[in-house]
């Protein structure tokens, strides 16, 4: 009688260790990897692998991730900087991880690009997925993520991700074997590097809108970016980073501005800056305006990290042993990128 | 054999000439009588017998043997 | 609120939870709070519209059939206390007054509800084909359509309830007193949108008196919901884009697609509403309470007329309760027979009446799956083959006893193809909805000539890989019926040692998991009798 009933707990316990890892080894085997092609996917994630020790994170949208190099800020000017983003990455989304950040460390800034404030609303599921994916369970991100679902989605589907990319058994590629667990990074501080480029061909003229204002859900959300790191004592800093698209209206750039001073923090319209900074339209994009490529963003980045400097006051940490060697992989790992891209978009040095 | 039981055993014999229903207890649920059977044989007592047969009547314990049907005919005509 | 929808399987796992845990007394009360949320959820139209068509079938029949069993109580003690002074006329004579009395408050009961059926299905049905007859007569003259939403279920939860009522009436039952309890068996959700159709002595016990606990009702429960969800989600709903296609561009597909048309909506079918009776039989044996079945392996059918004995059963039984048997013995009937027989012969003339309520039985089947001309004539269709093969019966007889095919085994095979190609031809009709349309249709299949490959396979929407998911699927339920003949399939594989189960369930919650058509991504579809 009694053996009976050890022999039923033990199979219990036995079908239950059976069921979570092949339930595991599914989801990791379905879920999409992002290593190659969409590499954006793998982004967010790849934050936690870090020494938590950032002068610097930038939160927000394509405009960051592919306009900024931390490599740069630190080579100039040794600031330590990482960039949280994620495509169409929307602003509740940016202060959720901000709060996550918040968990792990406390960065003397926090930079965040305004672009995002046009959207008041949900905009797409598989951006969700790709900035949601790879945050780590928290407060902040099960409110991120309720704070961004469509309709046609369910919270669920974020806790099993099988039940959302289930339907994958049919795309599987030798990627999703090779990156079962272990995945390569992808970004260098976030950056997503591009050395190829594609001239602006026309300037836009944004087509005129019925109500420039922004939304009320956005602006929420920035009132509670400014009061979250008015609570932990981080300086935030807004910037609008010089793409010339989509459109950045003067309309919306007014909004900010009075939005900056009225909270007194800083706002920088990098766009308006694009000659300063030195961008030429003709070199320094990789597909016609939309994003800066390496050259581009690297002009950029001295530019933000004088900024950063002088205004901010970031200390230099050149020469100290724990950031250089925190550093000196990454450096490396930046400039073989950068040959090995070279030799993919078939570009020889002048 | 009563005549009852006699003419119903005629009629069902009629349905199913391959069948000996003497010996069956089981009409109904082994469908050797189908919805169409029941009716026509209802239809026949009426015509034979003047015995009416309502619907309410039509459950498997009345229809599974010729004995309870006979049963089932010989109430029917004593309540008239 | 979708049977494959998270909100489902959360609400059921959370009924199934509380039912067990509460007192027995108390359950059936969580039952009929559970039909209501799960009635709120699954507003497809207006909720206070959608509820009066329930409520007004819950009053009317309490009201209706409460009388009845009142009017009969009566009877009854007026015959005891007066059994000695009264002589057989006059008992005979109070006894019909009675009766007459019960049928007028049956009939009642029946033009309420069926009233109200048809007032919601049929009405615009009317409208266009008076609009038509207007158009012959060459009036301009056009009635408008109305705007009716039909409720959830309707066509179910009226059928129970009017059943209920016949059977008060028979006195086969007596009338509920609590009406709680009455709307409860009317809007018992796992069956609430697309059947079975049960009748109120097979399920209102199991519904009040709850039963003792017993592990084997969930974990049986779960399985055949299991079994549900893969039939529907895997292969129905995976077949569906095929079949959608199929039917919608007919200029493309044609000739040997409207085959492959009929095939795949057979497997569809089948798949999508055996899956979802499944999933309802298998939610209601998770709280204990047997449900009727539906299906018993239709498609291993020999004739017309056992595939109707097997195919959505609690309505053809229904049907032939309710409407067959009463129409065929009623006295007007029995009238016409001795007639018929007078004039036309004893062969011919003992046919009229039966005929006649076949004819009628299987308008109303054909009426009732949904209010336009294709379905009628899909019934009529049916009905027209049955009568053939009732009058060929004495050939066949003849050409048994000169053969020896009857009973080997590819005898056997052709008349299950045969039934089979008889069954699909006839649900052209469902799949075109337009009777001319059909009719060229099934004529495009000896005509012309479309070609079938690889090619204009992949047309039809559905990956290589799509299909040999629907093969494998199409196999597994094949060899599940095959070993169903014999006796439960879940009492066979409970048999099995531990792991050999645990293989068995765990493995088929996987292939739905991963190869279910659910999600963004595959927009989930409605099973398709919940519109009837």
């Amino acid at each position: 009688m009694k053996t009976g009933k050890l022999k039923t707990i033990i199979r219990i316990i036995a079908s239950a260790v059976v069921v979570v890892l092949v339930l595991t080894f599914l989801t990791l085997l379905l879920t999409p990897k992002f290593m190659s092609g969409v590499t954006e996917g793998a982004m967010i994630a790849e934050f936690y692998d870090e020494e938590m020790c950032h002068d610097v994170v930038f939160v927000g949208d394509c405009e960051l991730y592919e306009n900024i190099s931390p490599v740069t800020l630190w080579e100039n000017y040794g600031i330590s900087s990482y960039i949280r983003g994620s495509a169409q990455q929307l602003i509740w989304q940016s202060y959720y991880l901000m709060e996550d950040t918040l968990r792990y460390e406390k960065p003397d800034v926090f930079v965040f690009n305004v672009l995002s404030m046009k959207y008041n609303t949900p905009q797409k599921e598989t951006y969700n997925r790709m900035t949601l994916d790879g945050m780590r369970w928290s407060s902040s991100k099960i409110e991120s993520i309720n704070a961004s679902m469509l309709p046609e989605e369910h919270f669920i589907e974020y806790v099993f991700p099988i039940l959302r990319f289930h339907s994958r058994w049919n795309d599987l590629t030798e990627d999703d074997i090779n990156y079962l667990i272990d995945k390569d990074k992808v970004s260098h501080n976030g950056y997503y590097m591009r050395v190829d480029s594609k001239p602006v061909s026309k300037i836009p003229n944004g087509m005129p809108l019925g109500d420039y204002t922004f939304g009320d859900n956005a602006m929420y959300y920035l009132d509670k970016m400014v009061e979250l790191c008015h609570k932990n004592n981080v300086e935030l800093v807004l910037v609008k980073a010089p793409s010339l698209f989509p459109v950045w209206y003067p309309e919306w750039d007014a909004q900010i501005e009075k939005f900056a001073s009225a909270h007194k923090i800083k706002y920088y319209n990098l766009l308006d800056c694009a000659d300063t900074i030195g961008i030429d339209w003709n070199t320094d994009t990789y597909d016609a305006g939309l994003h800066l490529n390496l050259s581009g963003a690297t002009k950029t980045s001295v530019f933000l990290g004088q900024i950063l400097r002088d205004e901010c006051h970031i200390k230099d940490h050149r020469g100290d042993p724990y950031y250089e060697k925190i550093w000196a992989p990454k450096i490396d790992f930046y400039y073989e990128d950068i040959e090995e891209q070279k030799i993919k978009y078939n570009i020889t040095d002048n | 054999m009563d005549d009852i039981k006699e003419t119903i055993l005629n009629l069902l014999t009629d349905l199913h000439p391959d069948i000996d229903f003497e010996q069956e207890t089981n009409l109904i649920d082994s469908k050797i009588l189908d919805s169409f059977d029941i009716v026509s044989l209802i239809a026949d007592i009426n015509d034979e017998l003047d015995v009416a047969i309502s619907a309410d009547k039509i459950i498997p314990e009345n229809f599974n043997s010729l004995d309870s049907l006979a049963k089932l005919v010989k109430e029917l005509s004593d309540e008239d | 609120m979708l049977f494959t929808s998270y909100n489902f399987i959360a609400f059921l796992s959370a009924v199934i939870i509380l039912y067990w845990l509460i007192p027995r007394k108390a359950r059936w009360v969580l039952l009929l709070v559970a039909d209501m949320v799960f009635y709120y959820f699954s507003k497809t139209t207006a909720l206070p519209v959608n509820l009066i068509y329930l409520v007004s079938t819950i009053v009317s029949t309490y009201i209706f059939t409460n009388l009845i069993t009142r009017n009969a109580n009566k009877e009854k003690a007026y015959l005891k206390a007066n059994k000695e002074s009264l002589d057989k006329e006059t008992k005979k004579k109070y006894k019909e007054q009675q009766k007459a009395v019960r049928r007028r408050l049956l009939i009642g009961s029946i033009v309420v509800n069926i009233g109200m059926l048809a007032v919601v299905k049929y009405t615009n049905f009317t409208i266009s084909n008076i609009n038509s007859i207007m158009g012959v007569l060459g009036s301009a003259h056009r009635l408008t359509f109305v705007d009716i939403a039909v409720p959830m279920g309707i066509s179910y939860y009226i059928f129970q309830t009017v059943g209920y009522s016949i059977d008060c009436y028979r006195g086969k039952t007596e009338a509920q007193k609590n009406i709680f309890k009455l709307a409860l068996f009317a809007s018992f959700f796992p069956q609430l949108v697309q059947g079975p159709i049960s009748r109120y002595d097979d399920l209102a016990p199991a519904l009040f008196e709850s039963k003792e606990f017993d592990f084997k009702y969930i974990s049986y429960g779960l399985q055949r919901i299991l079994w549900g969800f893969f039939k529907k989600l895997v292969i129905a709903d995976r077949l569906l884009t095929a079949v959608t296609t199929i039917i919608k561009d007919t200029e493309t597909y044609n000739g040997l697609f409207v085959v492959l048309g009929m095939l795949f909506y057979a497997i569809e079918l089948y798949c999508d509403f055996t899956g979802g009776i499944d999933i309802t039989i298998g939610a209601a044996e998770a709280l204990g309470i047997p449900l009727k079945e539906n299906f018993i392996r239709p498609y291993f059918s020999k004739t017309l007329k056992e595939f109707w004995n097997r195919w959505h059963i609690t309505m053809g039984t229904w049907f032939t309760d309710y409407i067959f048997y009463p129409l065929s013995v009623s006295k007007f009937m029995l009238n016409l027979n001795r007639s018929s027989r007078k004039h036309l012969g004893d062969k011919i003339g003992k046919r009229v009446p039966v005929y006649t309520a076949t004819i009628i039985v299987w308008f109303a089947t054909g009426i009732w799956h949904g209010a336009s001309w294709n379905f009628i004539v899909w019934g009529l269709g049916n009905c027209l083959v049955l009568l053939i093969s009732q009058e060929l019966e004495p050939f066949y007889r003849f050409f048994h006893s000169k053969t020896k095919v009857n009973g080997t085994r590819i005898w056997d095979a052709v008349r299950i193809i045969r039934t089979m190609l008889i069954v699909s031809s006839l649900r052209l009709f469902d799949c075109y909805r337009d009777v001319p349309l059909t009719f060229k249709m099934f004529g495009s299949i000896f005509t012309d000539k479309a070609v079938i490959n690889k090619e204009t396979l992949m047309g039809l929407g559905l990956e290589p890989t799509d299909y040999i998911v629907v093969l494998i699927g199409v196999i597994i339920v094949f060899v599940v019926s095959l070993i169903g003949r014999s006796g439960s399939v879940r009492d066979k594989i409970s048999t099995i040692p531990y792991w050999g189960k645990f293989a068995i369930w765990f493995g088929l919650f996987l292939i739905v998991l991963i190869f279910g058509q659910y999600g963004i991504g595959y927009a989930a579809s409605q099973f398709i009798y919940n519109q009837f």
